[in-house]
């Protein structure tokens, strides 16, 4: 549904994405770039051939809050975002299908590009979603997106193997 | 007692989504949990977030009823 007074179009679905709608409330007349992406689901993954489908679950009471932090920070870096979208889907979907979306909406194209890539890196690795792949011989949880170990806002450290965890 | 949350491979792997765990401290419930879950779940732990309340926690820090204390696998969305 259309945000209303903000400039933000913050969004965890669980129906198709709506991106005809988006994109037609990020359009702005005396802005002339907009950036879009789409993660769309793949037939494959590493060691997994011909996947059929994903189910994304999420920890969705903390889901767009953490998109709002993402979109707060691009909104730091690049101060002429004027609109900027992140959509992101939970439950079931089938190859092809949109899983996620970004548009961001500025005066030039520089900063467009640039804040879109922040935009979705930083939501691939910091909003709780995780992902479990049917394929045609097995299922399991989808790999991690985060691979740098980099410092995320608000993501927090990971619990480095403590021993004193361990049953006995 | 606090609320225990489970997300992703952790809840697989605890085979449970939620639970009430006893335990004063954030370790204290992660502890619980293990001892509970098993040794899967206690290896998993090890490359999982902590968060309470929705915000990154501390092993250390107190829980009571009213807090949830989440597990949080590495995320793999989009």
């Amino acid at each position: 549904m259309e945000p209303g007074e903000t400039n933000d179009w913050i969004s965890l679905t669980e129906v198709p994405i709506a991106v005809g709608e988006v994109l037609a409330w990020t359009a702005q007349p005396d802005c002339g770039a907009t950036v879009t992406f789409f993660g769309t689901v793949r037939d494959h993954a590493e060691g997994r051939d011909g996947v059929v489908s994903l189910e994304y679950e999420a920890y969705g009471e903390y889901c767009e809050g953490r998109m709002a932090r993402v979109a707060a920070e691009a909104r730091r870096r690049w101060p002429s975002i004027r609109r900027l979208a992140l959509v992101h889907r939970v439950g079931v979907l089938r190859v092809g299908e949109t899983a996620v979306m970004v548009a961001v909406v500025t005066a030039h194209r520089e900063e467009a590009f640039s804040a879109a890539r922040f935009c979705i890196d930083e939501v691939k690795a910091t909003v709780p979603i995780w992902k479990f792949e049917t394929w045609a011989d097995g299922s399991s949880w989808g790999l991690p997106c985060e691979v740098d170990g980099a410092a995320h806002v608000g993501h927090g450290a990971v619990q480095r193997g403590d021993q004193s965890l361990r049953p006995s | 007692m606090a609320r225990l949350r489970l997300f992703g491979p952790a809840r697989s792997a605890a085979g449970i989504g939620e639970a009430s765990a006893p335990g004063e401290t954030v370790g204290d419930v992660l502890a619980w949990a293990c001892d509970r879950f098993g040794a899967d779940f206690a290896e998993l732990l090890g490359q999982c977030r902590i968060w309470v309340n929705g915000e990154p926690a501390e092993r250390e820090w107190p829980v009571a009823g009213h807090d949830e204390v989440a597990v949080i696998p590495p995320v793999s969305g989009g």
